[in-house]
């Protein structure tokens, strides 16, 4: 069997084994990648030949060593294009390493390509990309859920191993919902930010995208901890997640907020949720109904916030510096607003203005701060809902993978898309989607579970003892 | 009524002080002025995607302590803010800055007189010994430096990242020499804290200038105008005399002030319009995601209250009650902590602490020295001070071994013997050459017995001749006294 179809934490005990070495899975990645990905396009750059020599030189003796990672295109790694799927970033190269990848070489990954996504992460559908559509291992014809399209469409795909994505709204969750593989948003402050570029710093979370529940929980114990060049990190001392896994869910309560089931919603979705939540608490986990009642100003309180902190972090690509500069500009201005116009693409235009609208004076009270005071009621909101239950149980996304252009005319409906995902960020909880039944058609469908800040463990162990009673992950998707 | 007495200025002002720190205010870049075109950079104050900024904990402590030391009220927590604007100087095209909730608020400058221009220094305005209000004190980042050249522009990120203090003055300045004694007054207590060199002519002390003219007696403000461009303390003051006559002119004559940015041009000594502001620049301050709020009060503020030096005006009251110096004196003292640190040095060794600042503020200040580096050991300046008032030498002399102090270093004791000048006090040897001085002047002994006594002078000056100046006056006094009345 080829090793791109085999798991991370079962690559790393056989490299450690010396049963097998880095190059081997680095070629047999490149062998799918030379078969799937004209038809998946999950990538943006892959450079075979910098994988096969940093495989060459990998050691196997270190955590991760010789496993390769795929790596979304909104992570600097030194001397890489990072083009956040933008033109704006065109001919940029990163001159630093994120902490995150930084982490990751010290555990001794490697990298093999750089992932697609929705332009500087905003999007529900990696359509939003300037360098192509990503299409969905399980039916190319629809999308692979966004931002992190790309990083959930190559490991779902197999032609990633595992890959880091970034969540801002459901950027990591909702694609690995809609492909069938593995997402994990961690708790804000968990992993440090630096080197992601930022699209929302407030809501932004690097995360592991990989096939199983242990793969995630391995990824984040190498990515976790305090970074003295990220101010918002925790101070907690570093772990290892799922160290012994119970198996067990026994005594959890399992809380399901009852505005994330309502009347209208997909039929086959709720109904693997509801088979979900019976798994659970036919196996010694107690349901428990809870109230979010602010669920509802989730998405109005995002697409403010979000937008008012992007209009001020995509103000540094002007051209100046790096990246795109339009050419012979008549003055300053031109410069700009040349640069500008040329370099992004509607979605993050009519962000970036909604964003500076919200700021703008005289209006500030009026949505600004009024988000403000309402993403601190949806914070209290979980902090009550955890005082009844361990871990919420909810879908990860309102429905399936959607046909390709569906919604791309549409911004309010793709906005809908990361209605169950959107809070947890604004909330800065960490949440996890698994695979958790496909439909008729062989969509994947996504169970998220959310836990309390700084919960990873709790919802690993549930995770796993989920996804192990169950054969959801080994199913491959037919492209 | 054609008259500048019957108009009143108002002037506020805004100076932004880079602070003194080993590194930048949000990275670990150093914070040094010079050095080759953008060599001090790194990813965070290039603004490069995905960087993130780390706040300046000594930045932080040394604005609390500027804070204390005007007493300001200092927030228990303090935030930053995103202050945003496009600027190519502006590497993220947003300042983290603060604006909601400052580091300090409140607080007051004093304006000693001395402070004052010395042409200004006995008029009313600076007897009156103003203290002007401040509005808050807040921490920021400096941005790069542009250049200009024919055909392109050029960007120097090295300064940008700076941490630089804000201090903003409430509309309390009255006169172009009030700002010059405000700023002064600033000056001297950033240094005597350690804050910043705060020096304007090298922009570590930036100005701009706030002003309006009103008639006397009126409350509401006119329409102010804003000055860039001040380079100097001075040119504050030059700058603000010409645009205020220009604005009481401009009234007078029954035109409207402009609310605009004027550009002091030092060498045409006038102002220029820069631009006109048709509405205030809308700056979308928003909290910055990426820093905590800082707590100020678990240890921040304690660290900054352990660095709090002896203010000016303490220090100032100090020297003058124990010391006995001057208030001039004190205030030059004052302004200058190395030589205040050398004079203190100085006076440690002698009883003659206000002779000692003599010596030092007016001969020795007058060699130019550099008092952490002079060679000139300031324990000599103590002995010096002795030596004269207890009689080993007189002032003709002191000035010898004064000269000589400067030229070859050493203990003025030493120097004395070196230049042979001890004072002949033995009454033997005196003697003698009063005798010798009745002997060789008799006019002047019958002129001194028949009740003259000025006629005594020319005695003593042929004693002092005969002794080469070494003669101890108090006692020939005394011996030609005695001779001539035996």
């Amino acid at each position: 069997m080829s090793l791109a179809h085999e798991t991370l934490a079962s690559l790393r005990r056989r490299l450690s084994a010396k049963e097998i070495h880095s190059r081997d899975i680095v070629k047999d990645l490149l062998t799918e990648i030379g078969t799937r990905e004209k038809t998946v396009h999950a990538f943006t750059h892959i450079d075979e030949k910098a994988a096969l020599a940093a495989a060459e030189k990998a050691d196997s003796s270190l955590p991760l060593g010789g496993i390769p990672i795929a790596l979304k295109d909104n992570l600097n790694a030194l001397g890489d294009p990072c083009t956040c799927s933008s033109k704006i970033l065109e001919g940029y190269r990163a001159p630093y390493d994120a902490t995150a990848v930084a982490r990751l070489r010290h555990a001794g990954a490697i990298f093999l390509g750089r992932t697609n996504m929705d332009e500087f992460a905003m999007g529900s559908s990696t359509e939003n990309s300037a360098l192509g559509v990503t299409r969905n291992p399980w039916d190319p014809t629809r999308i692979p859920g966004g931002s992190s399209g790309g990083s959930a469409a190559a490991v779902a795909g197999r032609l990633a191993i595992a890959a880091l994505g970034s969540d801002t709204g459901g950027s990591i969750r909702q694609p690995a919902a809609l492909c069938g593989c593995v997402g994990l948003k961690p708790t804000y402050g968990r992993i440090s930010r630096y080197g992601l570029v930022a699209f929302a710093s407030s809501l932004d979370q690097i995360g592991p995208l990989t096939r199983t529940v242990e793969d995630s929980a391995i990824l984040l114990s190498a990515l976790a901890g305090h970074d003295p060049r990220d101010n918002t990190t925790d101070l907690r001392k570093p772990e290892t997640f799922l160290a012994k896994p119970t198996g067990s869910v026994k005594g959890l309560r399992v809380g399901l907020p009852k505005e994330y089931f309502l009347p209208g919603m997909n039929a086959e979705t709720e109904a693997a949720i509801r088979s979900a939540s019976q798994w659970f608490e036919k196996n010694g986990a107690t349901l428990v109904e809870v109230s979010l009642p602010h669920t509802p100003s989730a998405i109005a309180v995002y697409y403010i916030l979000a937008t008012a902190e992007a209009s001020a972090n995509l103000a540094r690509f002007d051209g100046v510096r790096y990246g795109r500069r339009a050419l012979d500009p008549k003055d300053l201005m031109d410069l700009y607003q040349r640069t500008r116009s040329e370099g992004f693409g509607p979605e993050v235009k009519r962000r970036i203005i909604l964003g500076t609208f919200v700021l703008s004076q005289g209006y500030t009270d009026a949505y600004y701060r009024k988000a403000q005071k309402v993403r601190g009621l949806l914070r209290q909101d979980f902090e009550s809902a955890f005082t009844k239950c361990d871990l919420l149980l909810t879908p990860t996304s309102p429905e399936p993978a959607f046909p390709l252009g569906e919604r791309t005319q549409d911004p309010l409906k793709m906005y809908l898309a990361d209605v169950f995902t959107i809070s947890t960020n604004l909330a800065g909880n960490g949440a996890i989607s698994l695979p958790c039944g496909f439909t008729k058609s062989n969509l994947p469908i996504g169970l998220q579970l959310i836990g309390p800040r700084f919960g990873e463990e709790k919802m690993l162990q549930a995770a796993h003892a989920y996804e192990q009673a169950h054969d959801f992950w080994k199913r491959m998707p037919p492209v | 009524m054609s008259s500048s007495a019957n108009w009143e200025a108002v002037i506020g002002l805004e100076v932004h002080v880079q602070l003194h720190t080993q590194t930048k205010m949000f990275c670990g870049c150093i914070n040094q002025y010079g050095g080759a075109a953008n060599s001090q950079v790194c990813p965070v104050c290039l603004g490069m995607p995905g960087s993130l900024p780390v706040p300046n904990e000594e930045a932080i402590r040394k604005t609390i302590l500027t804070g204390l030391m005007f007493g300001c009220r200092i927030a228990p927590v303090a935030r930053f803010d995103r202050k945003n604007y496009f600027y190519p100087d502006m590497p993220k095209n947003y300042q983290i800055s603060q604006f909601e909730d400052p580091l300090c608020a409140g607080g007051t400058v004093g304006l000693d007189p001395f402070l004052f221009p010395k042409d200004l220094q006995d008029m009313d305005e600076a007897k009156a010994k103003r203290s002007i209000r401040l509005t808050r004190i807040h921490l920021e980042e400096d941005v790069a430096k542009s250049f200009h050249y024919e055909e392109r522009s050029g960007i120097d990120f090295n300064r940008a990242g700076t941490p630089l203090m804000e201090i903003v003055s409430e509309a309390d300045l009255r006169t172009p020499g009030e700002a010059f004694a405000f700023l002064g007054s600033l000056r001297q207590v950033l240094l005597s804290g350690n804050v910043s060199s705060a020096d304007m002519e090298k922009g570590q002390m930036r100005c701009d200038v706030n002003v309006s003219v009103r008639p006397v007696g009126q409350k509401e403000f006119g329409t102010k105008v804003e000055l860039k461009n001040l380079n100097s303390i001075s040119g504050v003051r030059r700058a603000l005399v010409y645009e205020i006559a220009r604005q009481i002119a401009a009234v007078e004559k029954g035109e409207a002030i402009q609310h605009e940015t004027r550009r002091w041009d030092d060498e045409a000594g006038a102002t220029f319009t820069m631009r006109t502001k048709e509405k205030a620049h809308d700056y979308r301050y928003f909290p910055e995601p990426d820093l905590l709020p800082v707590r100020t009060d678990q240890g921040l503020r304690a660290a900054a209250e352990t660095d709090l030096p002896e203010l000016p005006a303490a220090l100032q009251d100090r020297l003058m009650k124990e010391n006995g110096v001057t208030a001039y004196q004190a205030s030059v003292l004052a302004a200058d902590r190395a030589l205040c640190a050398y004079y203190e040095k100085a006076a440690a060794g002698t009883k003659h602490k206000a002779a000692v600042a003599n010596w030092i503020l007016n001969d020795f200040l007058a060699t130019q020295p550099d008092p952490s580096t002079t060679p000139v050991r300031p324990e000599y300046f103590g002995e010096l001070a002795t030596l004269v008032a207890e009689g080993g030498i007189n002032s003709a002399q002191a000035k010898k071994v004064f000269a000589e102090l400067m030229a070859n270093p050493s203990s003025p004791k030493a120097l004395v013997e070196k230049l042979g000048l001890a004072q002949i006090s033995d009454a033997g040897a005196l003697g003698v050459f009063c005798d010798e001085a009745i002997a060789a002047n008799p006019r002047s002994v019958e002129d001194y017995r028949a009740g003259k006594s000025n006629a005594i002078n020319a005695l003593k000056g042929f004693v002092m001749k005969k002794s080469q100046g070494k003669a101890n006056p108090t006692q020939v006094d005394e011996i030609l006294k005695a001779k001539l009345s035996a």
